[in-house]
């Protein structure tokens, strides 16, 4: 991603997961850490049963999301449109099955295969017009709908994805609700614009499930719509130096804890003069 | 390609397929890998198995396992029949070759052990 910006606005998949980028997928240590990372969520939030399962990996990519679900003693098939990505995915001798293939054709597995599906950081593609006949909300409910049926019943899907904006989202929870799914957003870190992390966690008929809690989220009820809040915080601070201010370290680091970051704990040095030096 | 995947594998994405179910296999290349033998997993698996297909699949591709036409619940402690069945879903790999949609013909190359299931325009 050189040029910065979002990926979908620069080719679609197939080229933009060319040759090189595949290759990030299998040699960038902070890729490979990021991704592995959001697949474990993901895994966390789909809550298989205790026994190996059969689950479906859409936008497997170089299998590393595949890997956690190995890691887990479940057994796995990926589907991807970049055969570059793919190949990456051979390369490193994954242990699923790979299936060169567009989801927003369709998912060509019989009905009631899967016991849960996992997605990261693939679904944001759908919305995409990438050929001339590309209908993004056909392709989404297309898709929505043979997913549905390729999952058993009480089955479960999760993905991670990154919506550019809020109209995307909103088109896609309604299609894949139009599909027959029910559930929702899960959303972690909802304070950081960084490490926010959305999952769209959806249930295929069964018994009407809660959907789990997002992390750092308890915290971010109370500071929800918080203009009147930020404003009362404003007016507090007014007349103190709120840089050299104990109170503002202390909320700030609370913050970034919040966020999920990596805050040093507390202790009576925090947020004290420090002795002038020469 | 394993035969577990292509036990499920369906070529009713294409537009007028119905079924699309089971694809025939012509194997170029089939190789077989060694795979752990978890007998959880082949336990769960065995219900949701179409033994027909499984069985012309494995023909298809050079194997004999006596495979069973069905398995019922007297069975489900055999493991010489799940180590059969290990072998033939997990085992074989069809590295190269096609698959054909038994509906409409359509062949679907496999390269690299990765059925291509993509659709043109008009087959969407
Ligand atoms: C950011 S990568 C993530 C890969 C993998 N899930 C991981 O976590 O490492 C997104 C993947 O989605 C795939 N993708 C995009 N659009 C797709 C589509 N319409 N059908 C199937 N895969 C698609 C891309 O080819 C790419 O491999």
């Amino acid at each position: 991603m050189a040029s910065g910006g979002r990926p979908e606005r620069q080719a679609p998949p197939e080229f933009f997961y060319n040759e090189d980028e595949a290759k990030k997928y299998s040699s960038n240590t902070r890729m490979i850490e990021i991704q592995s990372h959001l697949s474990e969520r993901a895994l966390e939030i789909l809550k298989l049963p205790d026994q190996p399962c059969f689950v479906l990996d859409i936008g497997c990519g170089s299998g590393l999301s595949g890997e956690s679900i190995t890691e887990q003693g479940h057994y796995w098939v990926g589907m991807d449109i970049s055969s570059h990505m793919l190949d990456v995915a051979v390369d490193r001798e994954v242990e699923g099955d790979l299936i060169l293939g567009d989801m927003g054709y369709g998912i060509p597995f019989k009905p009631g295969t899967f016991d849960g599906v996992i997605s990261i950081s693939a679904l944001q593609w759908l919305c995409n017009a990438d050929k001339k006949y590309h209908h993004p909300p056909k392709r989404l409910l297309k898709f929505f709908t043979s997913l549905y049926a390729a999952v058993a019943r009480g089955g479960k899907a999760v993905f991670q994805f990154y919506p550019e904006n809020s109209s995307q989202l909103e088109l896609i929870t309604q299609q894949a609700m139009k599909a027959g799914w029910t559930g929702g957003l899960v959303v972690d870190y909802p304070n950081s614009t960084k490490a926010k992390k959305m999952f769209l966690c959806l249930f295929a008929g069964g018994q009407p499930q809660q959907l789990p809690k997002g992390l750092g989220e308890e915290q971010s009820s109370s500071s929800h719509v918080s203009f009147t809040d930020k404003r009362e915080r404003m007016k507090n601070m007014r007349g103190k130096n709120p840089k050299t201010n104990k109170d503002w370290i202390l909320s700030k680091k609370e913050r970034r804890r919040r966020q999920g970051k990596e805050v040093r704990a507390d202790s009576k040095y925090t947020g004290r003069k420090r002795k002038d030096k020469f | 390609m394993k035969l577990l995947t292509h036990n499920f594998l369906t070529s009713n994405i294409i537009k007028g397929v119905k079924n699309g179910y089971p694809l025939s296999i012509l194997p170029g290349k089939v190789e077989m890998k060694e795979v752990d033998f978890n007998p959880e997993f082949i336990t769960r698996m065995l219900p949701k198995i179409e033994w027909s297909a499984l069985q012309k699949a494995a023909k298809e591709c050079g194997f004999e396992e006596g495979l069973p036409d069905t398995v019922g619940e007297e069975q489900l402690g055999d493991t010489d029949l799940l180590k059969r069945v290990h072998k033939a879903l997990l085992e074989i790999e069809v590295v190269e070759g096609k698959l054909v949609c038994p509906e409409s013909g359509r062949e679907f190359p496999i390269n690299n052990g990765i059925p291509n299931m993509l659709l043109n325009e008009d087959e969407v």
